[in-house]
């Protein structure tokens, strides 16, 4: 059993996969066949350095990857507390963070950094408190501001979204962000997700997961680089068995949602993780659970996350002993 | 949730108003946002929720200022009652009454003890440099917090003790802001009306007023019911207080959850007789005559026959 296996968040805990608002309470650690996860609120694992190095690549081609609108500006240094706070937490013998007054410094011995910033003055951090927050986690980061009965994505840094892009939806609704995902909208799930984060009161932490699937170890699939990444969902589909179980993944994103104690905003921490077949198939249950689920996924929830083309060929590889 | 805290220091602010300063001595106390509250158990089952009067970013205390009600339950004089060292419960602090981070400009109005909430926004506000002004209306010579507030606001601070003038300040105040300003209100419930009919008439949209109204803390405990579970033909008992998933779990019986804030969809139960209370964001309205989130919800009748 591989170490990324042993901590993969594998997200099916029945044959068969709905949209639901499957939010639980943080930090309770799920058991799964190959190991366990969920402990805590971030993950720092053996990506930590080469993750962080892909973001910076991505933030340099396409530094609008990170946003923020200006009455944001709490809501980024509240963020950047609580999770540096958490970091340090979580790990004391390679982080920390120490105040004096107005100045701190951050200290994080994984990447042998020693910052030191005033706190307020978004010109004492490089790219700013988010920007910041975005270089020590592997997390993308989504800022929700609450006012007028809605939730509205106003500030995040996203470098690994799954075929959206945070420069389109900066500025927008909650219930607009999520316009076109069939069935949601139907059932209700997303005004009474809204309405969930909205009750939510300071210092509460819940999370759910979601999923998709992608060809290769490629993180950044926003929707601005289309072109680099999509023609691959094409071409997989012809693929023959061990290139197919090699090259597809299961990608799936742990979301932690956040309110702030100070600033009230909702954090979004998405985490990403991937697995490719190969790798799944190493565990048996999930082969089979994976392999059913993709069978009777039904046609539009299939379409919508892009699996359309080749679904049916991984669902036979994963169910043929 | 709640927090054990200790009093740290009680000081007599004002005639009849006294502060408490409540520290943890165990470890960090969470922030919050300004217009903050908590709920602070005050014995023999009373909770009265109190405003935090602090910026509310890494707190060293928790500070709130209580009116002495002599013709009260008994809440306040308990508050008032509370010496060093004690030790006192509180909830965590709850949100609901923040300032609106895209508000152009803050326009506070308090009366007497509505002051408290304020306190914490001015703090904010000054904090982020956010454009504020404050019009405080109280009793001459009660005045918690006047003198703190001066030196924090300046002229941006306008005092009254007469409710004439405070009439013609508010009226001015209201006509004279630039569009974008949210307007927020603190104070007995008259004032509160005053403000809300005036500002309506000059032409404020209800969107940027906001008053602060105390909330209950949680879900209330609600009336003790029995479950009558008809598959296994049983009675479990739902005290005051707990939950029927909680009845249910501790009577050996099932139930699947997740949120436990009755929007998963998880714990769904069905009825099949009595008629359920419901408190739930999940069931549609035509799901709620023969189902039951059993995390929140609860009964109406006596009996609530469900099918487990
Ligand atoms: S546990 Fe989620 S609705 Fe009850």
């Amino acid at each position: 059993m591989t170490r990324r296996l042993a901590r993969f968040p594998f997200p099916f805990r029945a044959d068969t996969y709905r949209y639901s608002t499957n939010v639980e309470p943080a930090r309770v650690p799920v058991e799964t066949e190959a190991g366990s996860w969920g402990t805590g609120i971030l993950d720092v694992d053996d990506e930590y350095g080469p993750e962080l190095a892909e973001r910076a690549a991505v933030l340099d081609r396409d530094p609008a990857r990170l946003q923020v609108l200006s009455h944001m500006r709490p809501a980024c240094w509240d963020a950047l507390h609580t999770v540096l706070g958490e970091l340090a937490a979580q790990h004391p013998d390679r982080m920390s963070l120490e105040r004096t007054g107005p100045d701190l410094v951050w200290r994080n011995a994984l990447l042998g950094i020693e910052q030191r910033f005033t706190d307020g003055d978004d010109a004492s951090l490089p790219g700013g408190p988010l920007g910041f927050l975005g270089s020590q986690v592997q997390d993308d980061i989504v800022l929700l501001d609450q006012r007028e009965g809605s939730l509205w994505a106003d500030a995040g840094i996203v470098t690994f979204a799954a075929d959206w892009s945070m420069r389109f939806d900066v500025g927008m609704r909650f219930l607009e962000v999520h316009g076109p995902v069939p069935r949601v909208h139907e059932e209700g799930i997303i005004s009474r997700a809204e309405r969930f984060l909205m009750r939510l009161q300071p210092g509460q932490e819940y999370r759910r997961t979601n999923w998709t699937m992608s060809v290769d170890r490629r993180l950044d699939q926003s929707t601005e680089i289309y072109p680099e990444w999509g023609p691959d969902r094409r071409a997989i589909a012809d693929a023959d068995g061990d290139e197919l179980a090699r090259r597809l993944h299961l990608r799936v994103e742990v979301q932690h949602l956040v309110r702030l104690g100070h600033s009230g905003a909702v954090m979004f921490l998405i985490r990403t993780y991937l697995a490719s077949l190969a790798e799944l198939a190493t565990v048996p249950a999930w082969r089979e659970r994976f392999g059913r689920v993709l069978a009777e996924l039904p046609e539009d929830m299939a379409d919508y996350k892009g699996l359309d083309r080749f679904r049916g060929a991984a669902a036979r590889w994963l169910l043929a002993n | 949730m709640t927090l054990d805290l200790v009093v740290g220091k009680t000081e007599e602010i004002a005639p009849g108003i006294r502060e408490l300063t409540l520290v943890r001595p165990d470890g960090r106390l969470p922030p919050y946002p300004a217009g903050a509250h908590v709920v602070v158990e005050c014995g023999h089952g009373r909770r009265n929720a109190y405003s935090l009067t602090g910026c509310g970013v890494e707190p060293d205390a928790y500070r709130i200022a209580v009116l002495h009600i002599p013709d009260g339950d008994g809440g306040s004089a308990y508050v008032h009652g509370l010496r060093v060292g004690d030790r006192v419960r509180v909830s965590r602090p709850r949100s609901a009454f923040p300032p609106v981070a895209t508000a152009r400009r803050h326009l506070l109005v308090a009366g007497g003890i509505g002051i408290t909430p304020m306190l914490a926004h001015v703090r904010a506000a000054l904090r982020w440099d956010r454009p504020v002004e404050l019009l405080y209306v109280h009793r001459p010579g009660v005045a918690p917090y006047a003198e703190e507030l001066a030196g924090l606001l300046g002229d941006r601070l306008v005092e009254s003790t007469d409710p004439d003038e405070f009439g013609r300040l508010l009226q001015a105040a209201l006509r004279e802001q630039p569009i974008g300003t949210h307007l927020y209100v603190c104070g007995p419930g008259p004032l509160m009306d005053r403000v809300l009919t005036d500002a309506a008439a000059a032409g404020w949209p209800p969107e940027r007023l906001h008053l602060e109204r105390f909330v209950p803390a949680a879900l209330d405990p609600g009336r003790e019911f029995v479950a009558r579970l008809a598959r296994s033909d049983r009675d479990v008992h739902v005290p005051s207080g707990t939950s029927l998933l909680d009845a249910l779990h501790a009577a050996g019986v099932a139930v699947p959850s997740m949120c436990r804030q009755g929007v998963c969809g998880e714990c769904r139960v069905p009825v099949l007789a009595g008629r359920p209370l419901h408190r739930d964001e999940f069931l549609a309205a035509d799901e709620r005559s023969d189902a039951v989130m059993c995390c929140v919800s609860r009964s109406e009748t006596d009996a609530l026959e469900i099918d487990l």
